[in-house]
């Protein structure tokens, strides 16, 4: 279903952060949200999560307004993959994954075959199984990431929001996540994801919202958003497009707007 | 290749295990003494039997109650904090009770057990209230130990205040025997007064066992997978005041079990906070029954205090947990 935010506006303490934004975001389709640090990138995805009340305007998931759905209702739909990668207590990477069935469990009550078979297929989804009876603190970066990952899709939500998933990853990493990212959108399940690099928005994302200060500054099909102009007026960048080898226009950045 | 996890105990092996060194300590607590009184004789009519059913079947009650409610406390606030140094001490509900039983003697100039423990408790579930309105909302757990260390810096600092203007000698010798902590000459009246407030307050704690495992991913993933944080506040902070609250008011203060006993049991258990909180309150009642029991069996006119006792043994053990952690480190 459609996650849509109309005429958004959020504060964080007494700052107003977002102004005005206005998004119908697709199921099954990857859609990145790009803007320079301090654009209000990570307060708009958790106030997708439904972590962050706005001030005014909407979020809806499927014609529903967000605030209305019960916290558990709400987690079952929407997965979030927070850019704090910590955690703190030393769990081995099976017991991490299962965490995410936490939404859909019963107080008191133990794992059941249905979520058994959820962490199953979160655990192949990310090709961690070797991985599982390891302690979180053993693994590497990348291998954190996937696991982390895999907790929530062990979740099976509808829509995935992930801030920043490719932060501290080197190439490699990151174009395995992007590409994990794109088969789950493959699949019919809403991916967004926050991101930094306009090379890696343009492989992976279908749709992309651009923001500056808070205000949209382009949102729309990944070609149209990631082109000269909106990437000028977004970041201050003069970008150099160049095509790949399965067609698709790359920005690349070369230098700084001059005044 | 790093090594794999050790192979965590079976559940139901582990807590089986730890109920039955529970029972055996429960046993041993009643034949431990100057006297030494053998099973043979509880049910007959031996005179000794009153030793048992008089004198030490509440305080091995009491020990049972309050090393569970101490020890899954423990626990609980390790995991809310994510901190593997709090314990009921930190968040400062042990030495609000105590100001409040304190406070009983010195302003309302009474010992009465009635009175002592409805202060001690009042001052417990007050302080403990207090702490979730300074840390309302925080965002992060540092709030909530830094109004906890305030609120014990507070209690700690009254406490001396009121001994330093306490009416007689006699009240100084009574409130400092009170603090010190002890099960001794501790009747059926205190194990009614007490054990209904740390059973409530250890069923309040023990549903927190999924939030805290959500918590394990810091607070915005613990609430994106629908966790109402206030309200597993409200259970951590209502749960602690209740149990601990009532423990210290029957007994003083006896420290370390609440910090010890999660750390004893984690290498057993794996990490996860909620599959720690059951064996926490088994093992707390089994330290705290096998350390009272010690005590009893000590030489001279009068007892070592059990309060003296915990933290004299709980020092060195301590360290010799942290060289062993910090050892594993470096491997």
């Amino acid at each position: 279903m459609e996650l849509s935010v109309t005429d958004l506006a959020v504060s964080l303490g007494k700052r107003r952060v977002l102004h005005g934004i206005d998004a119908v975001l697709r199921p099954g389709k990857v859609t990145a949200i790009l803007g320079p640090n301090g654009s209000g990138k990570s307060t708009l995805v958790r106030t997708l999560a439904g972590l962050l009340d706005p001030d005014a305007g909407q979020v809806k998931l499927g014609g529903k307004l967000l605030a209305r759905l019960a916290p558990r209702e709400r987690a079952r739909r929407i997965g979030y993959l927070p850019q704090e990668a910590t955690v703190h207590w030393d769990l081995r990477v099976a017991d991490l994954v299962a965490l995410g069935r936490l939404p859909h469990r019963a107080p008191f009550a133990g794992l059941s075959a249905e979520d058994r078979s959820a962490i199953d297929a979160a655990i192949e989804t990310t090709a961690i199984r070797p991985l599982a009876d390891r302690p979180v603190t053993q693994l590497s970066g990348g291998e954190r990431a996937r696991v982390l990952l895999a907790r929530v899709l062990a979740g099976q939500p509808e829509w995935l929001l992930a801030d920043e998933p490719l932060a501290s990853l080197d190439p490699v990493h990151q174009l395995d996540l992007l590409d994990r990212l794109r088969a789950l959108a493959a699949g019919g399940m809403g991916v967004v994801i926050v991101l930094h690099d306009l090379v890696q928005a343009a492989r992976a994302a279908a749709d992309v919202l651009l923001l500056r200060e808070g205000r949209t500054v382009a949102f729309g099909p990944a070609e149209a958003a990631l082109a000269h102009q909106p990437l000028r007026d977004a970041f201050g960048v003069e970008v150099m497009v160049i095509g790949d080898d399965q067609g698709r226009l790359l920005p690349v950045p070369i230098g700084r707007v001059k005044s | 290749m790093p090594p794999a996890t050790p192979r965590r105990m079976n559940r139901v092996a582990l807590n089986g295990g730890l109920l039955l060194l529970v029972a055996l300590l429960f046993a041993g607590s009643l034949m431990a003494g100057k006297f030494w009184v053998p099973p043979g004789t509880w049910f007959s009519h031996d005179p000794r039997r009153w030793i048992i059913a008089e004198l030490r079947l509440p305080r091995a009650i009491l020990g049972l109650a309050i090393g569970a409610a101490l020890g899954l406390s423990g626990a609980v606030l390790q995991g809310f904090l994510r901190n593997p140094l709090a314990d009921p001490a930190v968040v400062g509900v042990s030495s609000s009770a105590a100001l409040g039983a304190v406070g009983a003697i010195v302003l309302l100039g009474s010992s009465a057990p009635l009175v002592l423990f409805g202060c001690a408790m009042a001052a417990a579930c007050g302080s403990m209230l207090l702490l979730a309105g300074l840390a309302w909302r925080a965002e992060s757990a540092v709030a909530f130990i830094l109004a906890g260390t305030v609120l014990a810096s507070l209690g700690a600092a009254l406490t001396s205040f009121l001994i330093s203007i306490a009416p007689n000698p006699y009240a100084t010798a009574e409130i400092l025997d009170w603090i010190m902590g002890a099960l001794t000459d501790r009747s059926y009246a205190e194990v009614q007064l007490a054990l209904p407030f740390i059973a409530i307050g250890c069923g309040l704690l023990l549903f927190t066992g999924r939030a805290l495992d959500a918590l394990t991913l810091g607070e915005a993933a613990a609430r994106s997978m629908g966790l109402r944080l206030e309200r597993t506040q409200l259970l951590v902070v209502l749960g602690t005041g209740l149990a601990v609250g009532a423990s210290v008011a029957v007994t003083g203060i006896v420290g370390f079990v609440g910090l010890i006993v999660p750390h004893l049991l984690r290498p057993l258990t794996g990490a996860r906070p909620s599959a720690l909180l059951l064996p926490s309150a088994l093992g707390g009642a089994a330290l705290l029954l096998a350390a009272d029991s010690l005590v009893r069996l000590s030489s001279g006119p009068s007892e070592v205090r059990l309060g003296v006792a915990m933290a004299l043994l709980g020092t060195p053990f301590f360290f010799v947990l942290l060289l062993k952690l910090r050892r594993s480190t470096w491997n």
